[in-house]
């Protein structure tokens, strides 16, 4: 019965993924057959899409393949897992499963397998896709310190979790080359990282000269979403003519603009008004980032976004405001995603109070927590429904001797949380086992939406035959208690400390191999692959470029005003240019600086002249003057 | 009696410079019973306003000096013979009793007699004892209700060097004629001038010209430290309590967040309304270069660069920006329904924030941008632009109808469409402006009264009492008590008219509400005491009549709420032991950043643009390093490098 319920697959499926790989225009993408696929045909070239996908790391990623595989190979290369119920986001059933070569090679019941084959026992569990964590920091230092999870614990700590792909946030410094920014990661998390993994790249400065390097990452390199910073005035901020810019230049890629959604300038004034408060512990963090200046920006965003028509996701939604504007601008049709992190789904801002200055200090990140303890629940009730799409862990841990920098003065605590252990736990424990979500969906917010959005799916994110080995058996009935002591992770306080959750991983197989079981980890460092992700995710773009089609504007066609016309004697007074924008500016862009520019004024003593009627700006009037353009302002 | 009057008359009129008895710290507003006792009521009313005109003249002096003497005093003596020719009128109507009206102010209404004298509000009520030679107006049972205040008028504002068609004379003049007895004006300085020097112009010349009061608001331009003084003395010695702020027009009266945050915060301290042009200028500059480039240079480009959202999301920023620095808000010019959400919500949060909807938003909608006729098309044009939402007047009039928009004002900017035509081959020239001082009150009694939506004493708080209260002119203005300015309007409810531009006051040529059925207007219009309108006799003004209202500093209306919050609200931080574990060595201070222009825009503080510094790049070719794990950071590379530092990019 299983066998004949699909759909026929021939050579159709495979053709269709890679023809893909190469364009950059997208395709409509075919459906893998049917849940249940036949064994004959599953076995040759499901693992093609993977090789040619590869390909732009090949150098790389396929000796750590040759070289990890073999180690342990021989016990984890096949494996079959049996009597699990088989959790996708659109449905659940009971099923074995077979994998091999790092590939689902086989679902299905008494499948045909070859001997030697590992089994591994999920009866009474859930077998789920490995979550996917898409917003994580492991390298990005801050005030010169490295965070105290680097990819090799951070990955580790992830597998540890249930989490089997990280991507996480390449940050170049302001003004450096974004390619060497990326060769830079990628190089480190090749060596370091343990699970699969991808990047996002974060745009620090903007100006014209970037649009070469983002073409590149988007067309050769793998790279489909960019983050922008609406915060960190001075250093990362964009100005809302920037962000139209490059959400223009984002949609035109086909990638996915991300923000991180604060208003710097607000924030900016408050730190200054704090410290001159004498305000300067931990608590003055969350004081000065207060949740309207979260929920303007996601506003402005959002806007912004609408204007350019260009995808928006906002990372770190950490208010129930800033949450709720996403969701009504969802009603209103706009293309936008929302992700609440796990600490803010897990804990709230109250401990930005504690007497305890380095458990507060812990806590501090952008945007912070907030103080109001309804948040986890709202956010966990806004996933289940929908309105917000994507878990993820903000991770970026700093040790309390690194926070401690900022002992004195709360502006210098490096931010950052953890989380990219717990997160699936703690969406388990907060809307699974208490009714708001299903078991699907929660699948979908801890895996698949993520791969749809950053077009990975259905590689990852979903049980299916061909998909990627990275499967989770996950216990719901197991209770654990987060502590410090006993977590992966290299930084010595865990802001969920104590907590109770029910709902843990038993088993976690990472590219067809067993790296959780029985309690112990056994991971690699290195054998993370890069997985790059193409652009133009139908799951986003497709409405994109429909809009796109209709939204011509159209001017009335009318005859020519004849009537008559003001004599416009002196024009606008040349202003002094005022950078009217939130950012720095855009280098080679723009006025340069204020300087009253004497020679294109629009006075003149002359009274009326025949070429009145025509309109004219102060800065056409002379386009070639006589004896040669001069301008004594520009000189130095 | 008449003497006495006179000379009260004679010091008022003279322009108003300074007003010596304003202070800065908030009044105690006495409030005047409805029914005061007809002895008493008359002695000493006028004394507040005998020490306004004191002050007033007071700082004249000074300043006449440093005037060209000459062109002063010949409008002196001009004045004077305007003011002689006017005595002799004001005598015959000096002294008014309007009979058989009923009085509604925005609390209740009843049936009630008004006795004027001295251009004040002398006695309400029944059976009024007054002198023989009284003209007495029959109103038969007509709404006798207080004169409309439009807070929100441009009689003066230049653009592109040309000046409104409408000036201080003849938009004061249609304003009357509607049934609103005092405007509001925008005083519109260019970057770089000077506010006082602005201010002073305009007054000078609403002094010679307007035949209402009046009073100023002062928008600011730019942002910079030098500002603040002038600030200062408006707030305190000129009588100015709202100042403008534009969060559009990039490059020119635009301000960054912190400019704003800081703006909210110095007026604030003073205890004045910051009023809020809101438009993100930023994205209507990429907008409107956008449609331009897709070839589209008529009107329609206008609404087509000035979206909606974009007003909406200016509204939601300035009212966070608000919040953060607990300062009231005022929103000029609601145009569309999500901006007006956007208020609603965040009143029923709790900010301080006021919505003001303009004749245009109320009556008529966007859709006439893309009409056939340019000149038509053109005469529509203002920002926010209209909504082509054809629902929005309604939106806005519910929303003005159960207090969720608090004032209506008319953004009368009156140019003519030879001067709309400067525009003709791209809208971003077109000057933006539309009519509606007179049609304001008619407008709303039509479509929020006579609809059924809103009731005659909300129609009273919306024209004009909330106006008075938030800008502290009340119970001066906006109301009918013993003791208030004489500001009266006999509003007809079934009087029915139809707007046209052959039978109005301004000198537009084009109407935008030409051709639309109003119901309801007034049929008498006092003003000053003075009956300046009656249906049938026309309007019958005299120039320069109008007198500056100075307004004092923290309306108890808008400010109450601040000030209590303000005390509640003080920050504290948690009293911990010092932090005794080990500190991270963090090897360089804070990080090296190429110059970057910070957002602020105050000219002083301009930097160039950041040069990409090519010497402070991470890349590197070595590879791997053995001391790779040592976090590093790009400007800590060689703080000193040997032969000294050496940095070409910035020797040009």
């Amino acid at each position: 019965m299983a066998e004949r319920k699909l759909l026929p697959r021939d050579s159709d499926d495979e053709g269709s993924l890679l023809s893909r790989l190469g364009t950059d225009s997208p395709k409509p993408r075919v459906k893998f057959g049917g849940m249940f696929c036949n064994v004959e045909g599953a076995y040759e070239n499901k693992t093609l899409n993977f090789e040619s996908s590869t390909s732009p790391t090949d150098g790389s990623t396929s000796p750590t393949d040759s070289s990890t595989s073999p180690t342990d190979g021989s016990t984890t290369d096949r494996l079959i897992i049996k009597g699990g119920k088989i959790v996708n986001d659109d449905q659940s059933f009971y099923a074995d499963i077979y994998v091999e070569d790092g590939t689902i090679k086989q679902i299905g019941e008494n499948l045909l397998v070859p001997g030697g084959v590992k089994t591994v026992d999920a009866y009474g569990h859930i077998v789920i896709p490995g979550g996917i964590d898409v917003n994580t920091s492991l390298q990005t230092s801050q005030l010169g310190m490295s965070p105290s999870d680097d990819f090799y614990h951070g990955t580790k700590a992830a597998l540890a979790g249930g989490t089997t792909m990280i991507i996480d946030h390449v940050v170049p410094e302001p003004g450096a080359s974004l390619l060497g920014a990326y060769d830079q990661w990628k190089d480190i998390a090749d060596r370091g990282s343990c699970c699969d993994y991808s990047l996002h790249m974060d745009i620090t400065r903007w100006h014209d000269g970037l649009f070469e390097e983002m073409e590149s990452l988007v067309k050769n390199k793998g790279v489909n979403s960019f983050l922008i910073f609406m915060a960190y005035k001075d250093k990362f901020q964009s100005s809302d003519s920037q962000m139209y810019e490059m959400f223009g230049i984002i949609r035109d890629l086909g990638a996915i603009a991300q923000v991180h959604a604060e208003n710097g300038d607000i924030i900016d004034e408050e730190q200054k008004r704090l410290l001159e408060l004498g305000i300067t512990g931990p608590e003055g963090h969350v004081l000065c980032h207060p949740e309207e200046v979260e929920t303007e920006a996601v506003y402005r965003a959002i806007t912004i976004a609408k204007q350019a028509n260009c995808p928006l996701y906002i990372t770190k939604v950490m208010s129930k405001s800033a949450a709720d504007v996403i969701a009504k601008a969802r009603k209103k049709g706009m293309v936008v995603y929302g992700e609440p992190i796990t600490a803010s789904l897990g804990t709230d801002g109250s401990h930005y109070w504690s007497k305890n200055w380095a458990k507060a200090a812990a806590f501090v990140m952008s945007p912070p927590l907030s103080p109001d303890p309804s948040t986890p629940d709202y956010l966990n009730s806004l996933l289940s429904c929908g309105d917000l799409q994507v878990t993820a862990s903000g991770h970026s841990t700093f040790s309390t001797a690194q926070k401690a920098v900022g002992k004195d003065n709360f502006t210098l605590i490096p931010e950052g949380t953890n989380g990219i252990e717990e997160r699936l736990a703690i969406v388990w424990e907060k809307a699974v086992a208490t009714g708001k979500m299903d078991e699907n969906e929660f699948v979908a917010v801890t895996s698949t939406n993520a791969a749809k959005l950053f077009n990975l799916y259905p590689r990852k994110g979903r049980i299916a035959v061909g998909s990627d080995a990275d499967i989770v058996i996950w216990n719901p009935k197991e209770t654990k208690t987060i502590s410090a002591a006993t977590h992966a992770l290299t930084v010595e306080i865990n802001i969920f400390e104590g907590m109770e959750v029910r709902g843990a991983p038993v088993v976690v197989i990472s590219q067809g191999k067993i790296v959780l079981e029985g309690g112990k980890l056994n991971v690699t460092e290195g054998s993370g692959r890069f997985v790059p992700r193409k652009a133009y995710p139908d799951f986003i773009y497709k409405r994109i470029k429909a809009r796109s089609k209709m939204a011509d504007a159209r001017g009335v066609p009318r005859g020519n005003y004849d009537g008559p016309v003001h004599d416009v004697i002196s024009m606008t007074k040349s202003v002094p240019a005022t950078p009217s924008s939130r950012g720095p500016q855009c280098p080679g862009k723009g006025p340069l600086g204020p300087t009253r520019n004497l020679h294109q004024s629009g006075f003149t003593l002359s009274g009326t002249q025949i070429d009145d009627h025509i309109p004219r700006r102060s800065a056409q009037r002379i386009v070639a003057p006589p004896g040669g353009r001069s301008n004594i302002t520009s000189l130095s | 009696m008449s003497d006495c009057r006179r000379q009260w008359n004679r010091e008022n009129e003279l322009p108003v410079y300074l007003a010596g008895t304003i202070t800065t710290g908030p009044n105690q507003r006495k409030s005047y019973g409805m029914f005061s006792s007809v002895d008493g009521a008359c002695d000493s009313k006028t004394v507040d306003c005998d020490n306004f005109s004191a002050g007033r003249r007071g700082t004249r002096t000074p300043r006449s000096d440093s005037r060209d003497r000459g062109r002063e005093t010949e409008v002196e003596r001009k004045r004077e013979r305007g003011r002689e020719k006017e005595r002799e009128r004001e005598t015959e109507s000096e002294r008014l009793l309007i009979k058989g009206g009923r009085v509604v102010n925005d609390d209740l209404s009843q049936y009630a007699d008004v006795y004027v004298e001295d251009g004040l509000i002398k006695q309400v009520g029944d059976n009024l004892e007054v002198p023989d030679d009284v003209r007495v107006l029959e109103v038969n049972g007509c709404l006798v209700i207080p004169g409309g205040i439009d807070v929100n008028t441009c009689l003066m504002k230049p653009h592109l060097g040309c000046s409104p068609v409408d000036d201080f004379y003849l938009g004061s003049r249609a304003a009357l004629a509607g049934g609103t007895t005092m405007i509001i004006d925008h005083v519109t300085p260019q970057p770089g001038d000077s506010l006082l020097e602005a201010f002073e112009l305009w007054q000078e010349s609403a002094d010679r010209k307007c035949c209402c009061d009046y009073s100023l608001h002062v928008d600011l331009p730019h942002w910079h430290p030098g500002v603040k003084d002038e600030l200062e003395v408006l707030v305190q010695e000129k009588g100015i309590n709202s100042f403008q702020v534009y969060m559009s027009y990039k490059d020119s009266f635009q301000m960054t967040d912190s400019q704003l945050y800081e703006v909210f915060s110095f007026l604030k301290e003073l205890g004045a309304v910051v009023m809020l042009h809101a438009e993100n200028g930023d994205l209507i500059a990429q907008e409107q270069r956008k449609v331009l480039s897709l070839g589209i240079t008529g009107p329609e480009g206008h609404p087509l660069s000035h979206p909606e959202e974009l007003e909406a999301e200016a509204v939601f920023r300035a009212i966070t920006i608000g919040n953060r620095v607990n300062c009231p808000v005022y929103i000029t010019k609601v145009m569309s329904k999500t901006a007006a959400d956007t208020i609603t919500q965040a009143r029923r949060r709790g900010s301080v924030v006021f919505g003001e909807p303009i004749t245009a938003s109320l009556a008529t909608d966007g859709s006439h941008y893309w009409s056939k006729n340019w000149a038509k098309a053109a005469a529509y044009v203002t920002s926010p632009p209209l909504s082509p939402d054809p629902t929005t007047p309604e939106h806005l009039h519910d929303l003005l109808a159960c207090g969720d928009l608090q004032v209506v004002g008319s953004a009368h900017c009156a140019y003519s469409t030879s001067q709309k035509a400067i525009g003709k081959d791209d809208f971003t020239l077109i000057p933006e402006g539309t009519n509606g001082i007179e049609e304001r009150m008619g407008f709303v009694w039509d479509k929020a009264v006579a609809t059924g939506k809103m009731d005659a004493n909300q129609f009273v708080a919306v024209t004009s009492t909330n106006t008075a209260k938030i800008f502290n002119l009340y119970p001066r203005k906006g109301r009918i008590a013993v003791g208030s300015d004489a500001d009266i309007v006999i509003w007809d409810p079934d009087r029915t008219k139809t707007i046209t531009s052959k039978l109005q006051q301004s000198a537009l040529e084009y109407n935008i509400f030409e051709g639309m059925v109003c119901r309801g207007g007034p049929v008498v219009v006092v003003t000053q005491g003075r009956v300046v309108y009656e249906e049938g006799e026309g309007l019958r003004v005299q120039q320069g009549s109008g007198r500056f209202i100075p307004r004092q500093a923290f309306p108890d209306y808008a400010y109450q709420r601040i000030t209590t919050r303000s005390k509640v609200k003080g920050k504290q931080g948690v009293s911990r032991g010092m932090y005794d574990g080990p500190v991270y060595d963090v090897l360089a201070t804070p990080k090296y950043i190429t110059p970057s222009p910070s957002a602020k825009t105050s000219p002083t503080s301009q930097q160039p643009p950041p040069i990409r510094n090519l010497h402070q790049s991470n890349f590197s070719l070595s590879g791997a390093q053995f001391d790779d794990n040592i976090p590093r950071r790009s400007g800590q590379r060689i703080v000193a490098p040997p032969g000294g530092r050496s940095n070409i990019t910035n020797l040009g």
